[in-house]
Parts: structure tokens; C-alpha cells; sequence
């Protein structure tokens, strides 16, 4: 049995700016974590591995620098590391990031992949979902509980809904995308940490899945979606000036319009 | 140019969901400025009669799939039926609710079609001269906005944010029936096997679809904290929420979250009851408010310390 779970490093922080000048991310002085969602289906799978005696795989896609989320979900006590890198992979959208990471995962073979349902930089809650019907095998999403049936066969899942929960039986190779309140995840070990520290990381590169990718099919040129724009919010409107006021008209003007707008 | 805005309309038991009319509205606009129609497609078992309902609240046509394995949601034949319908009708723009079904659906059919979806959009509007469909979405927690194109490839697909966008006037006048689709579903389309379906405890109300909610956060500082809500919530027929952080401590579940990482709640009244910190003007809050026009009795609670 073999279980695959896919990790993605963020910044451990919402409070990003943009660089005026680039409109690109600031990303220095940021710290990077696996992405929480993500975790708790690291921790999950390891659960799983403690029942059914799996073999867990960490994969995850990004720069060379992503390496160092690899290496504490190993120091969690994850089997394997495989990180998917290259320079044509960048820039890719979430339709081209699912392309890379499906090729990888047939590459590197899987019964039970878990995803986060969402990441925190990008919430868009679509890689994994895109990954499943690349790999075109069942999906259940904003998983809350899983259990193993029959050795790994199949799993009863408890799908979260935003009025209900489906208790659902899955059957392997399945996806599922985990929440982050499903399992609180565990610390790494010292041993984990010293272990991690010595292994030697699986890279995937675009050569490795060239066979598996349509090269059009990826990076910024391949993403079926752009982003024309980014900004940090913006004053709604051009704002009000009044000019040449005595105190008291300026109080009795600004009162006004803050009662037309219902604000007191 | 592929033909018409189309809405996927969410139904729940029957009920069609208030973030589908909403998608309504915005798809009026948006076929208005590219002058086209606006399409509702609703899926489910015996949903053709809630054609009139979304006749009356702007669409100007509306195709019903149905059939009984779409009776409660599952992603494999709802994604099959509503793939078959794009490849049909060729629609321009598809736009879905960002809900758990929404944002479940519609990833796994943009990628069968081979197009761009974005996701938990906020804002959309035509670009006057590309006539590309621009989509808004806050990143980062809502401390960056993005928007997105998806120029070569059809439909330009969306998931919005429920509670963002206006619900046109209902008019009562209105009616019409629904074109049905014949899709061929077979068992093994059913590739998960639905073994239960419930609700926990009360039956609590979707915090977008609440009326009053008495909203906690770091202020309340911790899981008891919110009894106290609850109560008043309860009084008041209302449910309760918490902003981010609550949520992150643990203190209360995800599904209660208000704000940008959460849900967009359009209320007449607000009652937070947390620190000062947290509501600097919590963009989400503001977003549903524009919307209602509403007045903002903000309360703000000494932080704890």
C-alpha cells in the first residue's frame, strides 16, 4: 500500500506586501511552512501508515528551496521525499501545476493521495480535485475523517459540507483532500530530524516527465489562465474634498454625509 | 466567441441555494455588456420545476439535467452531465458558487474541457475592449487582489464567492419551463458510494444564509467564550460566527468563519464581539455590505489580555 501525500511550502504569514515597483511578492524576511491544510494530511497519512503499514511519500512542487518542507514532513516520519522541480514548470497556473504533479505521482505510483484542500496563499482548493481527474480516479474533497476499510482498499470518509456531512466509501486509487481539522498534526522526532537532515532527495525534473507532459501544457506559457493584474487594496473612489469651510460647516458637512451612508 | 453566460444553480434537497440567483444577477450584467443571454443549468432529481424560480430572477433560459443519481451531490456524475453540457452549448462564460460543491465541481470539469477556472472570485467585469471576462479574487488572505484572464481557451469559468454579488428583483410575472438534457449516466458513473448523509446536533444554519450572527473572535479567548454567543444567538434566532483567528486556536469550527479565508456574509446589522485588532475593516464584512447598504453598528470589545 502505498500512500502519496502532496505538501506545499508558503509563507507562514497572510501578511504579504507587494513591492510597488515589481508588483511582484516580497518574500524576503517571510518564513516558509508546509501549508496547514497539508500537514494535517501529512499527519494523516502517517496515521494510516501506523494501522495498515503503508509506505508514505511526500511530494512536493516548487524551487529548490521547497526541499526544506520535504524534509520536515520526513522528520514527521514520512518514507519518501520527491520534490517536482524545474525551471519550466514555473509560472504555472493551477490547471498546469495539476499536469506536473500527476505526471510525477504516475511516475511515482500511489493507492491513496491526500492534498490539502487549500492553500493558504493561493486558496484556490483546485490542484487537488485538477490531480484526480488528470489521474481520472474518484475524488472526495474537505475530507474531516478517514478511515482505512478492508487494508486499504477502500475508505469511509467524512466529507464536509457547509450544512450537512456524506459519509462516503471510496475505493483505491482515490484522492482526498484533507481540512485542516482533521487531524492535528504531530512534532517532528529528533531521530526524524537527524534522519532528514542525511536523506537524499528524489528530484523530479521536466526531463524525468517529459514522456507523461505535453510541454504546452504547462509553466506560464502552458496555464490556460493569467493574471493580468495584482494589487494591495485601493482607496474605493476619488474621495470628497471640501473647500474654503468654517469649522462648523465642515462638522455639520461631514456629519451628513456620514449619515447617509448609515454609518452613524 | 462561445455563446451565452452560463450559471451552474446549486440545489440542496430541492432548495435552490441564494448564491445561484446572486450568479444571476452578475450574469445579466456581464451578457449585457457582450450582449448575450444568461443560461441557468441546474442538476439534480426532479429539479425542472424550479425553472420558473430562476426564470423570475433573470435567467433567460434554463436546461435541467436530471436524474436520480444526482439526487445528492457527488462529484463524478454531476462533473459528467455538466461537461456534456459545455460541450454542447459552447457557452462563453461558465460561472459556478464557491461553495464546498462549487469549489469541488468545478476544478474537476475545467480540466476535462482543458480550460482556466479561478476560484472565490470577488469582483467581475468585461474588458471593454478584449471583451475578456476579468475575474477579481483576493490571495494571501485578502491582503492581495488578483485579477485573472483566461484569453485562449472556452469557457472563461469562474467560482464567486456566495454573498458578494446582488440578486436581481424577483419578478413574480415571469415563468417558463426548463429544456431537459438527456445525459447517459450508467452505475459506474457513481464512483463513490454514498453510505450516509447528516447533520450534527442542531441543525445549524449556513452562516451565509443567517439572518443575525453574534460573531466572536481572539477577544472571547477561548472555546467557552462563545457560550455566551451561542445564547444570544439563540435569543436572537441568529447563529454565531467567529473571525480567523477563533478558528485557527481550534475554539470553534471551520465552517463558522467569517472573512476573507472564510465566507462573505451580507448582513443588515453587525455585532462583533472581539478585539479591536481584528476588525481594522475586514474587507469580507465591508464586501457583503456594499452590496446591502446597510448601517454598521460596530461595537468594538476591549482586547484581552
Amino acid at each position: 500500500m502505498k500512500i502519496v501525500v502532496c505538501i506545499k511550502q508558503v509563507p507562514d504569514t497572510t501578511e504579504v506586501k507587494l513591492d510597488p515597483k515589481t508588483n511582484t511578492l516580497i518574500r524576503e524576511g517571510v518564513p516558509s511552512i508546509i501549508n496547514p491544510d497539508d500537514k494535517a494530511g501529512v499527519e494523516a497519512a502517517l496515521r494510516l501508515k501506523e494501522t495498515l503499514g503503508a509506505k508514505v511519500t511526500a511530494v512536493c512542487m516548487g524551487p529548490p528551496q521547497a526541499d526544506v518542507a520535504l524534509r520536515e514532513a520526513l522528520a514527521m516520519g514520512c518514507d519518501e521525499g520527491v520534490l517536482i522541480s524545474g525551471r519550466e514548470f514555473g509560472g504555472s497556473d493551477t490547471y498546469a501545476t495539476a499536469t506536473i504533479i500527476a505526471a510525477g505521482l504516475k511516475k511515482i505510483g500511489f493507492d491513496l493521495i491526500i492534498t490539502g484542500r487549500q492553500a493558504i496563499d493561493g486558496d484556490t482548493a483546485q490542484v487537488g480535485p485538477q490531480i484526480a481527474e488528470q489521474l481520472g480516479i474518484p475524488q472526495v474533497s474537505y475530507a474531516e475523517e478517514i478511515q482505512a476499510e478492508a487494508g486499504g482498499k477502500a475508505f469511509i470518509v467524512k466529507r464536509q459540507f457547509e450544512d450537512r456531512y456524506q459519509r462516503i466509501r471510496v475505493k483505491a486509487p482515490c484522492l482526498l483532500t484533507a481540512l485542516s481539522e482533521l487531524a492535528r498534526p504531530r512534532y517532528m522526532t529528533v531521530r526524524g530530524i537527524v534522519e532528514a537532515y542525511e536523506y537524499k532527495m528524489q528530484i523530479l525534473g521536466f526531463e524525468d516527465l517529459k514522456e507523461m507532459i505535453n510541454p504546452d501544457y504547462i509553466g506560464l506559457k502552458g496555464s490556460p489562465t493569467n493574471v493580468m493584474r495584482s494589487f494591495t487594496k485601493e482607496p474605493k473612489g476619488q474621495g470628497t474634498k471640501l473647500r474654503d469651510l468654517s469649522a462648523e460647516e465642515a462638522v455639520t458637512a461631514i456629519v451628513a454625509k456620514l449619515e447617509e451612508k448609515n454609518l452613524i | 466567441m462561445g455563446k451565452d453566460v452560463y450559471v451552474v444553480i446549486e440545489q440542496r434537497d430541492g432548495h435552490v441555494q441564494k448564491v445561484g440567483l446572486e450568479l444571476i444577477g452578475e450574469a445579466r450584467k456581464l451578457a449585457g455588456e457582450l450582449g448575450q443571454q444568461v443560461t441557468a443549468v441546474i442538476l439534480g432529481d426532479q429539479v425542472a420545476d424550479k425553472a420558473g424560480l430562476l426564470y423570475q430572477y433573470g435567467a433567460e433560459r434554463v436546461i435541467a439535467i436530471e436524474h436520480p443519481l444526482l439526487k445528492e451531490y457527488a462529484t463524478e456524475p454531476y462533473a459528467k452531465g455538466l461537461t456534456q453540457a459545455i460541450r454542447e452549448y459552447e457557452p462563453e462564460i461558465v460561472l459556478f458558487g464557491a461553495t464546498s460543491i462549487g469549489r469541488d465541481l468545478a476544478p474537476r470539469v475545467a480540466a476535462r474541457i482543458h480550460t482556466g477556472l479561478t476560484a472565490d472570485c470577488t469582483g467581475l467585469d468585461i474588458d471593454p475592449e478584449t471583451k475578456l471576462l476579468r475575474m477579481t479574487r483576493p490571495a494571501f488572505g485578502g491582503n492581495i487582489m488578483a485579477t485573472i484572464i483566461c484569453p485562449h481557451y472556452r469557457p472563461q469559468m469562474a467560482t464567486v464567492r456566495p454573498g458578494v454579488m446582488k440578486m436581481r428583483e424577483r419578478d413574480q410575472g415571469k415563468g417558463g419551463r426548463a429544456e431537459l438534457l438527456k445525459v447517459d449516466f450508467t452505475s459506474e458513473d457513481m464512483n463513490i458510494e454514498i453510505l450516509e448523509v447528516y447533520k450534527e446536533t442542531r441543525k445549524q444554519v449556513d452562516i451565509t444564509e443567517a439572518k443575525v450572527l453574534v460573531s466572536g473572535g481572539r477577544g472571547v479567548g477561548g472555546p467557552a467564550g462563545y457560550q455566551p454567543l451561542r445564547e444570544l444567538a439563540e435569543v436572537l434566532g441568529g447563529e454565531v460566527s467567529s473571525s480567523r483567528v477563533g478558528v485557527d486556536s481550534g475554539w470553534i469550527s471551520k465552517d463558522r468563519q467569517v472573512g476573507q479565508t472564510g465566507k462573505t456574509c451580507a448582513l443588515p446589522i453587525c455585532r462583533p464581539f472581539t478585539s479591536p485588532a481584528e476588525y481594522p475593516g475586514p474587507s469580507s464584512i465591508w464586501q457583503g455590505w456594499r452590496t446591502q447598504n446597510s448601517s454598521w453598528p460596530l461595537i468594538k470589545t476591549p482586547r484581552r489580555r
